[in-house]
C-alpha cells in the first residue's frame, strides 16, 4: 500500500477542473460528463416540449389550424423520437455518471474517456436529426416506430435520421457498458452487490438492457436503410419479405426500451422516498429481484404492440398474459414504496412531492397498461389517444417526474446551494396539476374513438382536445420556472452542507457539496 | 509495474480530445453519407474526410492506451476493466447478429409458410427455401455449402487454432511462437476474406434477389466485414508483438484481439449451418 508514491505518481491527474471551454470538450471527468449530458437534455426536452406545444396548438380545435397534416405528422414523430432519445435517456445517463461513482466509493466511471465519446456522440446525432427540419420533404414524418412500408416513402431526412439513430445507438452502447463495468469493478472495498444503494442497482440492469437491445434496434434500421437505398427485400411480401416483420424486431427492442426510461426512475424514487421518509427502504432485497423479473419480462411481451396487425391467436394470449405477469413485480414495488412511507417521519420537500406523485400517477399508467394489455380492448384502443395517455402517465409523470425529483434531490450536493425551495413546490404543484388537465382528458378522447396522430378530429371531441391544450400551454410554461430554479440555484443560493437531507446516507453525502473534482481517490471502506 | 497493483489508485485519464475528434468524424461520415445518399456530388468526399479524420481518431486514441500501458499506469483493476468491457462489446455484437438471424428465421419459417397458406394475393405459390418471394420468376441457386463455405469454415477453425497457439507462446514467453502463430491467423484471414470476395463474385444472384438474397448476402456480409476488421486487429498485435510490447503476465490487448476472433469464428459457423447447409 504504497500510497504515497502513487500519488506521486499520478500527479498529472491530482489537478482540478481544467479552465475555458476545453474543460468540457475533452472531459474525462464523471461530474463534468454527467453536467454535460443533464444541460443537453435539459435543451431537448425544451426542443420537443415546443414541438409538443405546436400539437397542442393544432388540435386546440377542430379543422385545420396551422400545420398542413404532413407538418403535423413531423411535429409528433419528431417529439416522441427526441423526447425518447434527446430528453429521458440522455437525463438518466447523467443521472448515472454524476451518482454512480459517489455512490460506490469510485474514483471515475471506469473508461473516462470512452464516457466522454458517449456524451459528444450526442450532439453530433442531434444536429443530424434536427437538420431534417430543413431538408427537402421535411423531418421524419411516419411516427418515432418508422414502420414500413410509409418509412419507404419518406425523403432524404429518413436516412439521415437512421445515421442519427445510429450514432445515438453507439452512444448508448458505449456508456452502457461503461455502467456495467464501472458497477462490476469499481465498488469500494466492502460494498457487496446487495450492499449498492437501489439507483445503482436500478441502472446496472437498465446497461444490461441497452447492451442487449441497442443492437436490435441498429439491426432493424440497417434493414430499412438497405431496403430504402440498396435493393433488398426485408419488409416487402412480393419478394418474400415481411413488413410485420419489421414490427417484432423494433418492439424486440422497443418494449425494453421503455424500461430502459422508467428502471432508473424507479432508481430515483427508491433513494428519495426512503430519505424523507426517514426510514430503510423497505425490502431492499425484494426490490432488487421485482427490477430483475420486469427487465426479464421486457423481452417476452413486445408484440403486445402490435395485436392488430395479425398474429395467430395462441401468440396473442401469449403476449397478453406475460404482459399482464409485468404487474407483479411492478405491484411489489408499489407496496415496498408505500410500506417505505407507512409510519415514516415524512417531510414534504420538493424531490419527495415528486417522488410521491410518481408512486400515485406511475400506477394509474401502469393500470391503463393492464386495460392495454387485454387482447380485445386493444384492438378497440390500437392508435387512439387512450394509449397516448397511457404511455405519457409512464413516460411523463413516470421518468420525467421522477427525473425532476431528482434534479432537485441531487442539485444541493451538485452545486453546493440549496434551490429555492417555495419556487420548487410552485414548480412541482403547476406540474402535477397541469399533467393531469393535459392527459387525463386524453383517456377519454381515446375510449370515444379519437385516433392519434391525426390533425383534425370529429366535433364531439372538441371540449376535451381545448381542456387538454390549455394544460398542455400552461405545463410547458411551467417548466419555464424549472429552468429558472436551476439556473438559480447553479448560481448560488443557501449552502447546502455535506448533508442537507437529514435521512439520505449513501454515500455521496459523505463528500463536501459540490464533492471535490475528484473525489474517492483512494476508495472508502464500506462496512 | 508492481507497484500499481493494489487498490488504491484507479487511473484516470487527464482530459483528451480524441472522443470529441471521433465524434466530429462520425458526424462528418453520417452527414457525407446522407449526401451520397440524396444524390449529391460531394457526398463521397466528405464521406472520405470522415473516414480520415476517425483514423487519426483511432490512431490517436489507441496510441495513448499504449503508451499509458507500456509506462505501467493500468493496474490490474484497469485490466479488469478492459476485460468486462471488452466481454459486454462482443455481447452487443452478439445481438447484433441475433437480429439478421432472427429476420432469416423469421421470414423461412413465418412469412413465406403465411404467404403460401393465405392463397388470396399469390394463388399457387409454395413455401420453398431459397426463395425470392412470389413475385419473382425464378428461384435464386444457392451457393454449395460443401464447396467454398466449408473450406471457409476450415479456415476459420484452423485460424481459431494458430491463435490459440501464439496465445501458448506467449503465455511460455517463446516470442517466435507468438509471432508466427499470429502471422498465421492473418493470413488465413486474408485467405477467408479472398475466397468470400471469390464467392460473391460467382455467385448466381444478387442481393436484390428477393428474402434470400438480402438475408444471404446482409449476414454474410457484415460478417465478412467483421472479419476485415478483426484481420486488421489481429495485424496491429502483430506489429505489437514485433516491437515487443507482451509479456506473458501482460497482454490484454492480444487477449482482446483473440476474443473477438474466436467470436467471428462461432458466427460463422451459425452462418455456415443455417445460411449456407440447411
Amino acid at each position: 500500500m504504497n500510497t504515497a508514491t502513487d500519488v506521486a505518481d499520478h500527479h498529472e491527474h491530482e489537478h482540478g477542473a481544467p479552465s475555458g471551454i476545453m474543460r468540457w470538450l475533452t472531459s474525462t471527468n464523471h461530474k463534468d460528463i454527467g453536467t454535460l449530458y443533464l444541460w443537453f437534455s435539459l435543451f431537448m426536452f425544451f426542443f420537443a416540449g415546443a414541438l409538443a406545444m405546436l400539437i397542442r396548438a393544432e388540435l386546440f380545435q377542430p379543422g385545420l389550424q396551422l400545420f398542413q397534416p404532413g407538418v403535423f405528422n413531423q411535429l409528433t414523430t419528431m417529439h416522441g423520437l427526441i423526447m425518447i432519445f434527446g430528453a429521458i435517456m440522455p437525463s438518466l445517463v447523467g443521472f448515472a455518471n454524476w451518482q454512480i461513482p459517489l455512490m460506490i466509493g469510485a474514483s471515475d466511471m471506469a473508461f473516462p474517456r470512452l464516457n466522454n465519446w458517449s456524451f459528444w456522440l450526442l450532439p453530433a446525432a442531434g444536429v443530424l436529426l434536427i437538420a431534417t427540419f430543413f431538408v427537402p420533404g421535411g423531418a421524419l414524418a411516419g411516427g418515432w416506430t418508422m414502420y414500413p412500408p410509409l418509412f419507404m416513402q419518406g425523403g432524404i431526412a429518413y436516412d439521415m435520421s437512421i445515421l442519427a439513430v445510429h450514432i445515438l445507438g453507439i452512444s448508448s452502447i458505449m456508456g452502457a457498458i461503461n455502467i456495467i463495468t464501472t458497477i462490476l469493478n469499481m465498488r469500494a472495498p466492502g460494498m457487496t452487490m446487495m450492499k449498492m444503494p437501489l439507483f445503482v442497482w436500478t441502472w446496472l440492469i437498465t446497461a444490461f438492457l441497452l447492451v442487449a437491445v441497442m443492437p436490435v434496434l441498429a439491426c432493424a434500421i440497417t434493414m430499412l436503410l438497405t431496403d430504402r437505398n440498396f435493393g433488398t427485400h426485408f419488409f416487402d411480401a412480393a419478394a418474400g419479405g415481411d413488413a410485420v416483420m419489421f414490427q417484432h424486431i423494433f418492439w424486440f427492442f422497443g418494449h425494453p426500451e421503455v424500461y430502459i426510461m422508467i428502471l432508473p426512475a424507479f432508481g430515483i424514487v427508491s433513494t428519495i422516498i426512503p430519505a424523507f421518509a426517514r426510514k430503510p427502504l423497505f425490502g431492499y432485497v425484494s426490490m432488487v429481484y421485482a427490477v430483475a423479473s420486469i427487465a426479464f419480462l421486457s423481452f417476452i411481451v413486445w408484440a403486445h404492440h402490435m395485436f392488430t396487425t395479425g398474429m395467430p391467436v395462441g401468440g396473442q394470449l401469449f403476449f397478453m398474459y406475460t404482459t399482464m405477469l409485468i404487474a407483479i413485480p411492478t405491484g411489489v414495488k408499489v407496496f415496498n414504496w408505500v410500506a417505505t412511507l407507512w409510519r415514516g417521519s415524512i417531510t414534504f420537500e420538493t424531490p419527495m412531492l415528486f417522488a410521491i406523485a410518481f408512486v400515485f400517477l406511475f400506477a394509474i399508467g401502469g393500470f391503463s397498461g393492464m386495460v392495454l394489455a387485454l387482447v380485445p380492448v386493444d384492438i378497440q384502443l390500437q392508435d387512439t389517444y387512450y394509449v397516448v395517455a397511457h404511455f405519457h402517465y409512464v413516460l411523463f409523470s413516470g421518468s420525467a417526474m421522477a427525473i425532476m425529483g431528482g434534479v432537485y434531490y441531487w442539485l444541493p450536493k451538485w452545486t453546493g446551494h440549496m434551490y429555492d425551495e417555495r419556487l420548487g413546490k410552485v414548480h412541482f404543484w403547476l406540474t402535477a396539476v397541469a399533467f393531469n388537465i393535459t392527459f387525463f382528458p386524453m383517456h377519454f378522447l381515446g375510449l370515444a374513438g379519437m385516433p392519434r396522430r391525426i390533425p383534425d378530429y370529429a366535433l364531439q371531441f372538441a371540449e376535451f382536445n381545448m381542456i387538454s391544450s390549455l394544460g398542455g400551454f400552461l405545463l410547458g410554461a411551467s417548466q419555464l420556472l424549472f429552468l429558472y430554479i436551476v439556473i438559480k440555484c447553479a448560481r448560488g443560493g443557501l449552502p447546502a452542507g455535506n448533508r442537507p437531507w437529514d435521512g439520505a446516507d449513501t454515500l455521496e453525502w459523505t463528500q463536501t457539496s459540490p464533492p471535490p473534482y475528484h473525489s474517492f481517490v483512494t476508495p472508502p471502506l464500506v462496512k | 509495474m508492481q507497484a500499481h497493483t493494489d487498490h488504491d489508485v484507479y487511473y484516470v485519464p487527464p482530459p483528451s480530445i480524441w472522443p470529441l475528434v471521433g465524434s466530429v468524424a462520425l458526424l462528418t461520415l453520417a452527414g457525407g453519407f446522407s449526401m451520397l445518399l440524396g444524390k449529391m456530388a460531394a457526398g463521397p468526399y466528405v464521406m472520405a474526410l470522415g473516414a480520415g479524420i476517425l483514423l487519426v481518431m483511432l490512431f490517436g486514441w489507441f496510441g495513448a492506451v499504449i503508451r499509458e500501458s507500456l509506462d505501467g499506469k493500468y493496474s490490474s483493476q484497469v485490466d479488469v476493466s478492459f476485460r468486462w468491457g471488452m466481454v459486454w462489446f462482443i455481447f452487443s455484437e452478439l445481438l447484433f447478429f441475433a437480429g439478421f438471424f432472427g429476420a432469416l428465421f423469421y421470414a423461412r419459417n413465418i412469412a413465406l409458410p403465411m404467404l403460401a397458406d393465405s392463397q388470396l394475393l399469390w394463388p399457387g405459390f409454395s413455401a420453398t427455401w431459397p426463395s425470392a418471394g412470389p413475385g419473382a420468376n425464378a428461384v435464386p441457386t444457392p451457393v454449395d455449402a460443401w464447396g467454398i463455405p466449408a473450406l471457409n469454415t476450415l479456415i476459420l477453425l484452423s485460424s481459431g487454432a494458430t491463435v490459440t497457439w501464439a496465445h501458448w507462446g506467449l503465455q511460455k514467453d517463446r516470442q517466435f511462437q507468438l509471432k508466427l502463430g499470429l502471422a498465421l491467423t492473418v493470413a488465413l484471414g486474408i485467405v477467408f476474406i479472398a475466397l468470400q470476395i471469390h464467392e460473391y463474385a460467382e455467385a448466381a444472384f444478387t442481393i436484390r434477389d428477393g428474402i434470400y438474397g438480402a438475408t444471404f448476402y446482409m449476414l454474410t456480409g457484415f460478417h465478412g466485414f467483421h472479419v476485415m476488421l478483426g484481420t486488421l486487429m489481429l495485424a496491429v498485435i502483430l506489429l505489437r508483438a514485433l516491437a515487443g510490447h507482451f509479456t506473458p503476465g501482460r497482454h490484454f490487448a492480444f487477449e482482446a484481439v483473440a476474443w473477438y476472433w474466436h467470436f467471428v469464428d462461432v458466427i460463422w459457423l451459425l452462418l455456415f449451418i443455417f445460411v449456407y447447409w440447411l
